[in-house]
């Protein structure tokens, strides 16, 4: 076995990377795979909350890095699934504790014993951006249908392609049909025709979200949930699995572009 | 104003500093320089960086590390000079500028509107994303998109096999005669010599388009006529 780094970054903040790499972390998880989430985002962590795992941090991936503690000893079982663990970020230091070669130094060490290593990034492209795509194999990209975040994530993509090793690869999230539909909200049409690079999944605006990360349980979780299904169907795209896109919006043969746009490519 | 290293030779220029680093390796460079800031840092706080690395090839990794260092020290990296390309294209790739003609200088010989030769001409096929620059002292031809939160800056023409939709300057040293033609130029701002155009409509469906400046002195832009 040895584990694909899976990174989730974006431009701009607040689009939903953590609630991606908690979600997708617990989707994988239910399908069987071994699973470690790191949290990237080192002096304002969350993933912990997110994953309703808070309560049992004792070390944190800073200790790792500066040897207070052994990996394994950092590393805090989720509450639903016996193969999926939390590496948490230190509250308390900042970036600068962490350098890129540390994130793939302990990568290396996870990648035997697990199938999927996904790592929160911190928005923009500054270090901790670096320290978070240092180990990747792929790198998601999240974005909201909103201007300013995707200009924001072109300029991350432009960074990611001049590296030509992390096939950069894209999340819309928080897509409202109803406000595309009123032309209140960019399209998923619009994003791709300028962003230009993989789809892999398209998840609705749900309130359900907002309630689940409250909880410590994310919408992977429920069967009903429209946003936990497109996280779903995420995590089986990102083992390789090809999955029909939820039909979110059935206006003007848009959904058909798309399919077309993203067609055959994985 | 003139210091002297082993590897760092440092330049006051009128508004930055311009810092040209010699050494064999990447490594000693780098520290050669950060050395130097450390040594005399109220010398160098807040100052105007310009890096002229010659003919080193540094990716986009070793340059945000750089910019990051020094940024640090509270101060920013504002051009880097190169003669090797990737280094160039890192460089635009972030945003920095990469030549320092862009402010034209009084003792600068060049007269300000001199035409740009047509043997002159940099091709780019690919797409510039958000927050690329690229300044080229010619004309620029761009087989690809110009994307929001994307500049070019040529001395000459600027011709894109796609659609604009960043920003453009033609004729960026006074030529009036400069041209910007694209197959959708629903640009956020394009400019010739120093005219500066009124932000153009986006259309629904592009048409190509060239702008240029018309009899009336205005910056106008008409759809292509074959023929
Ligand atoms: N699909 C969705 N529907 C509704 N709310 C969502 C959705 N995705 C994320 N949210 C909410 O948006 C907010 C920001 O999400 P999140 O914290 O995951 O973003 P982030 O990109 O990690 O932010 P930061 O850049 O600060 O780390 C949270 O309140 C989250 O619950
Ligand atoms: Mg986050």
């Amino acid at each position: 076995m040895t584990a694909k780094v899976v990174t989730i970054t974006s431009g701009k903040g607040g689009v939903g990377k953590t609630t991606a790499v908690a979600n997708l972390a617990t989707a994988l998880a239910a399908d069987g795979k071994k699973v470690v989430c790191i949290d990237g985002d080192i002096g304002l962590r969350n993933l912990d909350i997110v994953l309703g795992l808070e309560n049992r941090i004792v070390y944190d991936v800073v200790d790792v890095i500066e040897g207070r503690c052994r990996l394994r000893q950092a590393m805090i079982r989720d509450k639903h699934f016996e193969q999926l663990f939390l590496i948490p970020a230190a509250q308390t230091r900042d970036k600068n504790a962490v350098s890129p070669s540390d994130m793939v130094r302990v990568c290396d060490e996870l990648r035997p014993d697990h199938d999927f290593i996904l790592i929160d990034s911190p928005a923009g492209i500054e270090r901790g951006f670096r320290n978070s795509i240092a180990a990747a194999d792929k790198v998601l990209v999240v974005t909201n249908p909103e201007v300013s975040a995707v200009r924001d994530a072109d300029r991350v993509v432009g960074i990611l392609e001049a590296e030509e090793k992390y096939a950069p690869a894209l999340i819309l999230n928080r897509l409202n049909p109803a406000m595309v539909k009123s032309h209140d909200m960019l399209s998923a049409a619009d994003v791709l025709d300028l962003l230009a690079i993989q789809l892999i999944g398209i998840v609705p605006e749900d309130e359900s979200v907002i309630v689940g990360s409250n909880r410590g349980a994310p919408v992977a979780l429920e069967p009903k949930s429209r946003a936990g299904q497109a996280f779903r169907n995420i995590a089986k795209r990102l083992q390789g699995q090809e999955v029909p896109f939820l039909d979110l919006d059935k206006q003007d043969g848009l959904w058909g572009r798309l399919q077309r746009l993203t067609g055959g490519r994985k | 104003m003139n210091a002297t290293s082993s590897t760092v030779q440092i330049k006051g220029l009128r508004d930055s500093l311009l810092v040209a680093l010699t050494g064999e390796t990447w490594e000693e460079n780098q520290s050669a320089l950060l050395t130097q800031i450390d040594e005399r840092a109220s010398f160098f706080q807040g100052a105007r960086l310009v890096l002229d690395i010659g003919t080193q090839a540094l990716g986009v990794d070793e340059m945000v590390q750089l910019r990051d260092l020094l940024s640090e020290r509270g101060i920013s990296l504002w051009a880097v000079l190169s003669e090797s390309p990737k280094t160039e294209k890192t460089a635009q790739l972030l945003g920095l500028a990469t030549r320092l003609s862009n402010k034209p200088r009084v003792e600068e010989k060049r007269p300000s509107a001199e035409p740009v030769g047509e043997d002159a001409a940099l091709f780019l096929s690919k797409t510039l994303r958000s927050g690329t620059r690229i300044e080229y002292p010619g004309n620029v031809v761009i087989f690809g998109d110009v994307n929001p939160g994307a500049e070019v800056v040529a001395e000459g023409n600027v011709i894109v096999w796609g659609r604009v939709r960043g920003v453009i300057h033609a004729g960026a040293k006074g030529n009036r005669q400069a041209i910007i033609c694209a197959l959708d130029l629903s640009a956020t701002q394009l400019r010739i010599a120093d005219e500066v155009s009124a932000t153009l409509k986006p259309q629904k469906n592009p048409r190509p388009e060239v702008a240029s400046i018309n009899k009336d002195g205005r910056l106008q832009a008409e759809l292509w006529q074959p023929g």
